[in-house]
């Protein structure tokens, strides 16, 4: 399945610059690219290379010193998933996944249906007036991003979604997530630490060097969808690993 | 907290032999405090037995004048809670917002606290009067602080994390507060408010004790002029009793409000 070539997302020239007490802190420089629209791309770096600040940048939640980036969509609404589930622990699981349309003051009805169907979509059926206290760490990161794709944004952004998961229920969920993506045709960017699971999700991978951040590598991951738990051992994927690796290491040894 | 935990266990024990435990507790003082006063057969307006003190908390009751006298401090404890209450709640919302606010408002906290409420209280009942409206004052003043530190703690304490969810999804300020600082403070916010309705009752008989016309303080005075001590003795139960409905009362709404939270888990 080949991406439209319409475009959804394009960030020029991306810097951003923190001072805080302990100085001033370089995170992101000249940062370029562009993603199609129903891309699943996947950001890698090594630690501290500014991944999640580009993520917030694009959330709005960090202003950029320099450099912008546009929606190429009807609404700028993002839908965000942190590495922790982030659910209100006094809301049920259905209360949690509303939270957005009733930010937006949607009639009721229109939020329970659209939050039941997502429920249903992310397997959760049964557990809707669940305290996120009875769920597991998988079902909590579920409710999580059923509530990121409550007010339908055209971009999901995933900040390390299964970094707290255990190896197996990593791979279950980044399987339902590539599921719910082909459902809902998004533009998902999603920072991972994991070389396999960037190849196995993406369409194209972003590499990015040691901070200030910028693009080191776009690869493009042209494995056949949908993709299939045995496709990690195909000799195309180890040589995908192999060139994210050597890339990874580059910047690693450059600083 | 040991001993907030060993209440809690208690709470977790059967309703039946919940209510055994609780009534053989106050047998066995009262088994006490009788033996007591017989075997050093100490005169009544020293040490009156409970049979003497029952004996005068039914001709009060009787009179009227025990009701009288708990409405009165029960009025000013409530109307306290309410006024020290909002006034701290609100104060403590802006001082949360604002650190420039905190840092000029925080010297006369700190200075404020330091000053025992018993040592303020005269001077207020000479400003106010020995009427009702100093003793809601007084009882204002107790409740503000612990109110007012909770709420802002509270506040302090909702997860960064959310905050930048309800940012990302453009919540008003208004929303941010409504679905998420009211609720994520709340449990903070009501440990507070459970201490100041205490503290409360104690600035009501303090404010009563300086000067007063009316009220259990009042009567403690007039029991204590009359060697009246039974008299004293039922005064101060009366007290305990509405402090410890006071407390019940605001565990009761936690309970129901906080549902969400494990009540037995956090007992263990």
């Amino acid at each position: 399945m080949t991406s439209s070539p319409e475009i959804a997302l394009s960030v020029e020239g991306l810097e951003v610059i923190f001072s805080d007490a302990s100085g001033v802190v370089h995170a992101l420089s000249d940062l370029s690219f562009n993603l199609a629209a129903n891309t699943f791309a996947t950001l890698i770096g090594p630690s501290g290379s500014g991944k999640s600040t580009l993520l917030r940048v694009l959330a709005g939640l960090v202003p950029p010193t320099k450099g912008q980036f546009h929606f190429h969509n009807h609404h700028d609404q993002v839908g965000l998933v942190f590495q922790k589930p982030n659910l209100m622990p006094w809301r049920r699981v259905t209360e949690n996944v509303s939270l957005p349309l009733e930010l937006a003051d949607l009639p009721r009805d229109e939020i329970d249906a659209q939050a039941h169907d997502l429920i249903k979509l992310v397997g959760l059926e049964g557990f809707e007036s669940a305290y996120p206290r009875d769920l597991s760490g998988g079902m909590a990161q579920r409710v999580a991003i059923a509530r990121s794709l409550m007010h339908d944004p055209d971009i999901l952004l995933l900040d390390e979604p299964f970094g707290s998961l255990d190896a197996l229920t990593r791979e279950v969920m980044g399987d339902e997530l590539l599921q719910i993506w082909q459902a809902k045709r998004k533009t998902v960017l999603m920072v991972t630490h994991s070389i396999s699971e960037a190849i196995y999700l993406s369409d194209k991978v972003l590499v990015l060097s040691q901070r200030p951040g910028r693009i080191e590598l776009e690869l493009i991951i042209d494995l056949p969808r949908p993709r299939k738990p045995e496709m990690r051992y195909l000799p195309e994927f180890s040589s995908l690993a192999h060139q994210l690796r050597d890339s990874l290491r580059d910047t690693q040894a450059m600083s | 907290m040991s001993a907030a935990g060993s209440i809690s266990k208690l709470h977790k024990a059967r309703p039946l032999k919940r209510i055994l435990i609780l009534f053989l507790s106050l047998v066995i003082g009262i088994l006490i405090w009788s033996a007591a006063a017989s075997i050093f057969d100490l005169p009544a307006f020293i040490l009156p037995g409970p049979g003497l003190v029952w004996e005068r908390f039914l001709r009060s009751l009787e009179s009227g004048q025990l009701l009288q006298h708990s409405l009165a401090t029960l009025s000013e404890v409530l109307a306290g809670l309410f006024l020290g209450g909002s006034v701290a709640t609100v104060l403590g919302y802006l001082i949360a917002k604002s650190p420039a606010l905190e840092n000029l408002i925080s010297p006369y906290l700190v200075a404020s606290q330091s000053i025992p409420i018993v040592a303020i209280a005269p001077l207020l009942v000479i400003w106010f009067g020995s009427g009702i409206f100093s003793k809601i004052l007084i009882c204002s003043l107790t409740v503000f602080f612990p109110v007012l530190i909770n709420t802002v703690v509270g506040l302090r304490e909702v997860p960064q994390d959310l905050r930048d969810l309800m940012r990302s999804l453009k919540a008003s300020r208004f929303q941010t507060l409504t679905k998420l600082e009211i609720p994520a403070a709340l449990p903070i916010f009501l440990g507070g408010l459970r201490v100041g309705a205490t503290l409360s009752v104690i600035g009501a008989v303090v404010g009563e004790l300086v000067g007063a016309d009316r009220g259990l303080g009042f009567l403690i005075n007039v029991g204590r002029g009359q060697y009246d001590t039974a008299l004293v003795f039922v005064a101060v139960i009366t007290l305990a009793v509405i402090a410890m409905s006071l407390y019940g009362l605001v565990l009761l709404i936690e309970t129901q409000v906080l549902s969400w939270q494990s009540w037995r888990d956090e007992a263990k």
